[in-house]
């Protein structure tokens, strides 16, 4: 023993042993410190990532409100006294409007100025004054003080985005408008309220006015045409690939290139779209229609590999009783391979329809980019989808859309949470082991 | 095994008598394993002796296995997995937390039921462990213990043109023994064996098992094993572990032949196991 | 609405037969003990037989319409029709239709529009009828054939099951039909492209300014449509977001599956899983919005030009988006790596990363590198990002706080906005989305090859 000893040095008795192996350790404790970091680096991007969204977009949900007094003089709003709202609601409101704020600052004059108050109420205001109107025509000749939107800068200045002590050439407001909205605040007459209209309405060329509703419906009716095609093909396919396919060259190619599919670039997919089912077909541009068949191609590879997962998962004892019952092989499968695999099957689904509800790309290539105001009604209407109003928002210069984009984001992440929270309830829910 | 024989008589190792009682190597002390909840080990005393093979055998799920992986403190890469109770190496207890496993592992050297060589070649098998522990500097130093790893291994002729060669394309035999010429390339002193032949045929199993009988001439060897034949064949103590307890440990062949338990002597029949 | 109709009239002549096929055999007096099949079966067989001809009716319907109509409109317009090029000829087409239906038009109609807007809704509601009738007709037939066959000896599970399996077959081909729909389309407008620009001067040039060569007499004008130096930008990026992606998502799956406690794993992966779930729009917005100023931000401070557009930002925030499809693919294959392994190394004393370093990396290496691809495959089709974070300009640099541009992002530029379907710009896209679909498919089959051959290894 003492002999080996000599020739090769034993880890224990070595002299030096005591510091290679405190190196050693040293390299230990930094690689796992690297592994931390690593990990901690990810969650820290994560973090700020959701910190700046909700940091910039928390306040899109509430806006600044200005109280007016718009008085109704029949004179001018029913001139011929009809009491018909189809006459009232011609009127002009915008005048009204202007001339409530007007009356409110009668010191202000000169053309710039008196350009520079109307700014303070958005350019929406009229037809809230014309709405609160029509739904109590008995205000005809009354004086009324009415609430209204502030102007997207008023908004952003009042939640103090835009700071006060900036000076004026750098700032979007100017220090006669801050000293009119001051004025009006002393009086209570500005007031934060909850921003309904960021839900209720389409979208706006004015940040105060435009909403999520004709996205948040665009993609309402574009998922469901995804759903409807992905789902049965999806299943129907992974039924057939998993239970009926020989195992031949064909069912081969038809594996290999799922599983490419499910890697084609999302983009390629709206290039598919654009050639294929507008130009070809002549389907309709910017329709939730070809927007949903487009993601339910680019869905299907992922319903196809869940569903042919959870097949799998069925034991083959469940098939052989069937089969040994005497029933058909078709019969096996929709009596009862199908129904245990359709839990896992739905869960792959809603994952697929989570990925559908978050892309972008493709539907750029079949022009569901473009700016929309009206809610869509139909599968056919020009329509936009939550991703791509984000998109949009985004590249909007105005500085009030900064927030909406951040809200639309937070929207669109909600939705997202709640699908995919879904899909981990039905998988424990029924998930099962053999 | 000319080389075996030299450095018997030029380097006088204490030659492994079964008659003559070995120095105590190892002696493990009221050693309870559990897992999670399930306690797997119950109060096992055990002395294993120094250049000598004890076997221990038992029916599956007996807790030799988990007693073997004490030895080396493998039990502490399972998650959830407690030892208690004491066992020392040559005085040194080994369950401490202050003792370093790494520092363990190199005296304490293992082979495993299924032959695990890395996916390199098999010269880099064999220096991975000398190289991490800093036992060698030079190529030239490398290479011989190489050499002579792979030779005590009786390895050497079969793989000296193919040193470069990934380890695992050998057969698994060849794979058995690079695994035991890798853990001998440190100079352990104790040598765990967890069943090393029951992934093998026949012939390669006999010559593991010869070369276990030749290692005993300079390494402590713990070897777990299914086979009864195996365990009379290689080994000078045997103990049979049932249920998670040490049922009787002795002689081999007093074991085999005398077995003072009524449980060794129904496994032993082939009554249960 | 008339198609509303149709398919309301077809299906429920389609659930009709059903109940037909039923009784049917159920009327033949034998018991349902003494039929070959179920009774739903013979029903189901019937309405098979009533539906299938029928839809295929009044899809057949949906195809061939629109080109009759077009051929019947334009046979009485006469030689001005057919002086017209291409788009100007949609262009009237269209003005009829709306004529026809009583839309916005482009244009004053005159005599021989208002002609052949007559034209066209008479022959639309004739062709309408006829199809109606004629789809009607074949679901009755359909049924009154499958009725007739209908018996109790007759096999008509099997019958029916054949059918199902047809459209299980079908349902599995769509797949296939969408690669070689990809295919097909992205080769045809690019060739298109090509023959208007060389494909050498494409792949091979280095200036690429399609925006200018949008006027007529610039189509094809030579170093207008080069496109290395959208490939470059393209490359660039991806490097820079591998370089953040590989080591942080590497890192992570190690720590994840070597060194992570059970509790640590249940709470942090779902999390990193997250990052894998936000859409790319929210990591443009996010790019565009926090990191890039940032970057531009730094260097200033340490007297650095960053552009506002830079590849960094666009790479950076790619390469976050990038670290849990690189981290739960190295999971996955780290993992991979048999226990045995691990073992064996620890057996031998070596230490934790020790073993990581030395054994578990090299033995998933394979595994690793094909992650890696895939990674690299969806650094170079992801969109979203790039649009929103990288530049426009075709920038042929190494240098990543300069704005450079990807093949994803001309994609999106030159077909959003106004486009005219044939001209060199739109085409160039198909050319690039040919390009952008080769590249990633080969990386994705080699990746796929490599991952697939690693666990078959360990299997």
């Amino acid at each position: 023993m003492t002999d080996i000893a000599t020739t090769v040095p034993r880890p224990l008795a070595d002299a030096d042993s005591a510091a290679r192996i405190e190196r050693r350790y040293r390299q230990e404790r930094r690689f796992r410190r690297i592994g931390l970091a690593a990990i901690c680096v990810a969650l820290g991007m994560l973090a700020i990532m959701l910190i700046t969204i909700v940091s910039n977009g928390y306040t899109a949900f509430i806006a600044t409100e200005v109280a007016i007094d718009v008085t109704f003089d029949p004179a001018e709003v029913d001139p011929d006294g009809t009491g018909d709202p189809a006459v009232i609601g011609r009127a002009n409101f915008q005048g009204l409007t202007r001339n409530a704020l007007r009356a409110y600052f009668p010191d202000v004059s000169g053309r710039t100025d008196r350009r520079d108050l109307n700014k303070l109420i958005s350019v929406g205001a009229p037809s809230t004054v014309r709405a609160a109107l029509l739904e109590n025509l008995d205000w005809m000749g009354t004086t009324q003080t009415i609430w209204v939107k502030a102007g997207a800068d008023f908004d952003s200045f009042n939640k103090g985005q835009i700071p006060r002590d900036v000076p004026e050439s750098d700032r979007r407001v100017n220090d006669n408008q801050v000293s009119w909205f001051d004025q009006l605040a002393a009086n209570g007459r500005v007031e934060k309220r909850f921003n309904g209209t960021f839900f209720s309405s389409a979208d706006s060329r004015e940040p105060e006015q435009a909403g999520i509703r004709g996205a948040v419906v665009g993609s309402f009716f574009t998922l469901i045409v995804t759903l409807l095609l992905a789902f049965p093909v999806g299943v129907m396919a992974a039924v057939y690939l998993e239970e009926f396919a020989p195992k031949n060259r064909w069912t081969d190619l038809i594996e290999v290139n799922i599983n490419n599919l499910a890697a084609v670039p999302s983009i390629v997919f709206g290039l598919l779209g654009l050639a294929v089912l507008l130009n070809l077909f002549g389907l309709p541009r910017s329709a939730p229609l070809v927007g949903g068949i487009v993601l339910a191609l680019m869905t299907l590879p992922t319903i196809i590999i869940a569903g042919r997962a959870s097949l799998k998962a069925v034991p083959p004892s469940i098939r052989e009783a069937a089969l040994g019952m005497g029933a058909s092989p078709l019969q096996t499968v929709t009596h009862h391979v199908l129904p245990l695999a359709l839990p896992g099957m739905l869960t792959g689904t809603i994952i697929g329809m989570a990925q559908a509800l978050g892309e972008t790309a493709p539907l750029l290539m079949i022009g569901m980019v473009a700016f929309i105001v009206d809610v869509p009604g139909s599968f056919t209407d020009p329509a936009t989808v939550l991703p791509v109003q984000i998109f949009l928002w985004a590249d909007a210069p105005e500085r009030g859309f900064v927030e909406k984009t951040s809200a639309a984001i937070m929207v669109l992440l909600a939705f997202l949470i709640t699908m995919n929270l879904l899909a981990v309830l039905l998988r424990k829910r029924f998930e099962r082991r053999w | 095994m000319a080389n075996l024989a030299e450095t018997q008589t030029t380097e006088g190792v204490p030659v492994a008598n079964d008659d003559i009682p070995q120095a105590i190597r190892i002696a493990a002390e009221r050693v309870s394993v559990f897992y999670g909840e399930k306690q797997a080990l119950f109060d096992v005393d055990l002395d294993i002796a120094s250049h000598s093979v004890t076997s221990l055998i038992g029916p599956s799920g007996c807790g030799k296995s988990t007693f073997l992986r004490c030895l080396n403190r493998m039990n502490d890469t399972i998650e959830g997995c407690r030892v208690a109770g004491n066992i020392k190496l040559d005085g040194v207890e080994i369950l401490s937390d202050a003792l370093d496993v790494v520092q363990l592992r190199a005296r304490v050297g293992m082979v495993f039921q299924k032959p695990n060589p890395f996916p390199k070649s098999i010269a880099d098998n064999i220096t991975y462990a000398p190289r991490i522990h800093g036992l060698a500097t030079t190529k030239a130093d490398f290479d011989a213990i190489v050499e002579r790893s792979l030779r005590r291994a009786g390895l050497w002729d079969e793989v000296k043109d193919r040193l470069d060669e990934p380890g695992t394309g050998l057969s698994g035999g060849q794979q058995q023994r690079l695994c035991i010429a890798r853990a001998i390339a440190v100079q352990p002193e104790v040598i765990l064996m967890d069943e090393p032949c029951s992934a093998l045929d026949p012939i390669a199993t006999a010559r593991i098992e010869e070369l276990i009988d030749e290692l005993r001439q300079e390494y402590t060897i713990v070897i777990v094993t299914h086979s009864m034949q195996q365990a009379a064949r290689v080994s000078q103590k045997t103990a049979f572990f049932h249920l998670g307890i040490l049922v009787e440990e002795g002689e081999t062949e007093q074991i085999f032949t005398a077995p003072r338990d009524e449980r060794t002597q129904d496994y032993i029949t082939g009554r249960f196991g | 609405m008339t198609f509303t109709l149709l398919t309301a009239v077809l299906l429920v002549l389609t659930m009709l037969s059903y109940r037909l096929g039923r009784q049917r055999v159920l009327a033949s007096g034998s018991s349902v003990k003494d039929m070959h099949s179920l009774p739903s079966y013979y029903g189901a067989y019937v309405a098979l037989w009533c539906g299938i001809p029928a839809f295929l009716m009044v899809f057949l319907w949906q195809v061939l319409e629109p080109q009759f109509l077009r051929s019947i409109t334009l046979s009485g317009l006469g030689d001005t029709a057919r002086a017209l090029s291409e788009t100007q000829l949609n262009l009237l087409l269209n003005d009829i239709r709306s004529l026809a239906s009583g839309g916005i038009l482009s244009r004053e109609p005159d005599a021989a529009m208002t002609e052949a807007a007559e034209r066209y809704s008479t022959w639309r509601n004739i062709s309408t009828a006829l199809w109606a009738v004629v789809a009607i007709a074949a679901a009755i037939g359909g049924l009154s054939y499958g009725r007739r066959l209908v018996n109790p000896t007759f096999r008509a599970r099997p019958a029916v099951e054949r059918v199902i399996k047809i459209v299980l077959i079908v349902a599995s081909t769509i797949a296939i039909l969408t690669t070689v729909g990809i295919v097909v389309s992205l080769l045809f407008e690019a060739l298109r492209f090509f023959g208007k620009v060389p494909i050498t001067e494409f792949l091979f040039g280095l200036q690429w300014s399609p925006q200018t060569a949008l006027r007529a007499d610039q189509v094809g004008s030579s170093g207008a449509f080069g496109a290395i130096p959208v490939f470059a930008g393209t490359f660039l990026i991806t490097i820079i977001a591998m370089t953040v992606a590989v080591p942080i998502g590497l890192m992570s799956a190690i720590y994840m599956s070597e060194y992570a406690s059970r509790r640590f794993r249940a709470i942090v992966k779902p999390i990193l899983e997250i990052l894998a779930g936000i859409p790319t729009v929210v990591y443009g917005f996010f790019a565009a919005l926090t990191i890039a100023p940032f970057f531009r931000g730094l260097g200033e401070s340490v007297g650095l030009g960053v552009a506002s557009e830079s590849a960094l930002a666009a790479g950076v925030v790619m390469g976050i988006m990038i670290i849990p499809f690189v981290s739960s693919l190295s999971d996955d294959v780290i993992n991979a790596v048999p226990q045995a392994m691990r073992d064996g190394s620890f057996a031998l004393g070596a230490t934790h990363s020790e073993t990581i370093r030395q054994v578990i990396i090299p033995a998933a290496l394979p595994g690793i590198v094909g992650s890696i691809l895939l990674a690299v495959s969806r650094a170079i089709g992801e969109t979203m990002i790039v649009v929103m974070a990288a530049g426009l300009a075709a920038n042929l640099t190494a240098n990543p706080l300069q704005a450079v541009t990807t093949v994803t992002v001309q994609i999106v530029t030159l077909l959003t906005g106004d486009q005219e379907f044939d001209s060199a710009k739109t085409l160039a896209a198909f050319a690039l989305g040919l390009v952008l679909f080769v590249v990633t498919l080969g990386l994705n089959v080699i990746a796929l090859r490599v991952v697939r051959k690693y666990r078959e290894k360990y299997d």
